[in-house]
């Protein structure tokens, strides 16, 4: 029955040098080697957590540059519609204009033949008032020398006059 | 025990030794008369006898593996190869007195008024028996729990050392080895099981794991100490277990103990008994088993050697070496075992006693 009756003598030493171990190995080796652990584990998570971070900035910035891209589209476009709208209203402006312009050069010409005309139709009626009058000189001075060519003559202006 | 084993032996002697006379006994002629074969028959046990004896006189397993289970007061490596250790007694007469254990080396192991007596385990005591006297030897288990705890201190300081000089850096070679089962501990042993403030009690737990594990292995070594399958050792473990528990438990866990909750008041007069009856129970399971296992372990090791030594034979010692080898496996996975045994119920009895919102873990 030794086997199960403790010896007091190992007791104490077993008690002493286990304390002893337990003192030692907790201030020298578990402290820094947990410590070393727990460290490492932080800085694991902390490298997670940052590549997470980033990820997460970088769907930010991506989906900014995205709307700003979009922006950018939706301006251009209305700069060019407004453009095109500017373009055709002044070259419909200058059409109507021009038309404008194209009646009012028509609308003058128009009154200086008018004039004209006026001005030729009064002076043709000078010219054959003045003609009738020459003619009727010349007429007077046949009748002077010969009667019945003085008829003829007549006969012919008059048929040359009506031709006028 | 011993003397089952004794007898056991014994008997198996007796069948084995009939067995190897069978053929002899198939050559005799078969028509001497019943006279003679029972003449025979008394000659062949006389020899069985005999050589019993002989054998008793040469080989002793029982005493073989007590020799090897208990402490001593010298470190024998193989017989006759030993190294005296120092011993160190006190009583109030003298007062300390130290001397090497080779000082009984002689006739009547006796020395300056000492004797050592060889029994089932060595003992010294005073020639003059009115004397008290205490034995603080550096015995072999001593001797081989100061050799395991400098290594325990060599290996982890170094250890420790690399995480101070090498911070950031990836662990290599021994260094990921022992940091695979310091986080095992801490991650699937007391972390879970004690609780959130499990920090505090982390190196003393870690301690536990190795020192256990260490001694485990080192007993298994040839010539080496059975300190784990000491009762003072596995004693002391289950005491310091004890007192770490019933120093930190909260009120809750008093206030458990003495009124369990949804308890009946008559049954009371039953529980609380059986309640502190618990509480005893918990340190001493934990120091039994370990004992238990470990000795057990070295006795069926031994006794297989020690077959070896009986039958002598050519034929059966390889079959017994083998078988020995398997069991040594067993034994190295034993030593794992219940060092993480020992460690995950200390670490259940602690937490269930600082337990904040309670219900402490019954049934252990």
């Amino acid at each position: 029955m030794s086997l199960l009756t403790p010896n007091p003598g190992l007791i104490f030493w077993m008690l002493v040098v286990f304390l002893l171990v337990v003192f030692i190995l907790a201030k020298f080796a578990w402290k820094p080697i947990l410590k070393g652990l727990k460290d490492r584990e932080n800085e694991i998570q902390g490298a997670l957590d940052l590549a997470e971070k980033t990820r997460a900035e970088m769907a930010q910035l991506k989906s900014d540059n995205e709307k700003l891209i979009a922006e950018a589209n939706a301006i251009r476009d209305q700069i060019l519609r407004d453009a095109k709208d500017a373009s055709d209203r002044t070259i419909a402006e200058s059409k109507d204009k021009a038309a404008v312009e194209a009646q009012k050069i028509i609308e003058s010409a128009r009154e200086t033949i008018r004039n004209e005309q006026a001005v030729a139709v009064s002076k043709i009626k000078r010219e054959v008032a003045t003609l009738s009058l020459e003619i009727a000189e010349k007429v007077l001075h046949r009748e002077l020398a010969d009667k019945a060519s003085q008829e003829k003559l007549i006969a012919d202006l008059a048929s040359s006059a009506r031709l006028n | 025990m011993y003397t089952h084993l004794r007898r056991f032996f014994t008997i198996a002697l007796v069948a084995a030794t009939c067995l190897f006379n069978l053929p002899a006994r198939a050559d005799e002629p078969t028509q001497h008369d019943t006279d003679k074969v029972a003449q025979a028959v008394n000659e062949e046990e006389h020899k069985i006898e005999h050589k019993l004896e002989e054998h008793e006189a040469k080989f002793n397993i029982g005493e073989m593996i007590m020799h090897h289970i208990a402490d001593s007061h010298e470190w024998e490596f193989s017989h006759g190869v030993s190294i005296p250790l120092p011993v160190i007694l006190y009583s109030a007469d003298r007062g300390i007195e130290v001397f090497s254990a080779s000082k009984f080396h002689n006739e009547h192991h006796e020395y300056n008024g000492y004797h050592l007596v060889h029994g089932d385990s060595e003992q010294i005591v005073p020639v003059d028996e009115s004397r008290k006297v205490y034995d603080f030897s550096i015995t072999k288990n001593v001797a081989s729990m100061l050799l395991s705890a400098l290594i325990l201190i060599l290996v982890f300081t170094s250890i420790a050392g690399w995480y101070k000089n090498s911070k950031g850096k990836a662990p290599k070679g021994f260094n990921s080895a022992m940091e695979v089962i310091i986080l095992f501990i801490r991650d699937e042993v007391v972390k879970p099981n004690v609780g959130p403030k499990y920090e505090k009690y982390l190196p003393y737990l870690l301690t536990l794991f190795f020192f256990i594990l260490i001694n485990n292995i080192m007993g298994l070594l040839p010539g080496s100490a059975n300190l784990t399958g000491n009762i003072a050792v596995t004693l002391t473990l289950a005491v310091l277990t004890f007192i770490i528990v019933h120093l930190n438990a909260n009120g809750n866990y008093y206030k458990h103990l003495l009124s369990p909750p949804g308890v009946p008041a008559p049954l009371l007069l039953i529980m609380i008994p059986v309640e502190i009856v618990g509480v005893f129970m918990k340190p001493f399971s934990l120091m039994v088993r370990l004992f238990a296992n470990i000795t057990a372990g070295h006795i069926i090791l031994l006794s297989l050697f020690g077959l070896i030594f009986i039958f002598q034979s050519i034929v059966i010692a390889p079959v017994i070496s083998l078988f020995a080898l398997f069991l040594n496996f067993i034994e190295i996975m034993v030593a794992f075992i219940q060092a993480f045994i020992f460690t995950l119920l200390s670490s259940m009895y602690i937490g269930s006693a600082i337990e904040e919102h309670g219900h402490a873990d019954h049934g252990h």
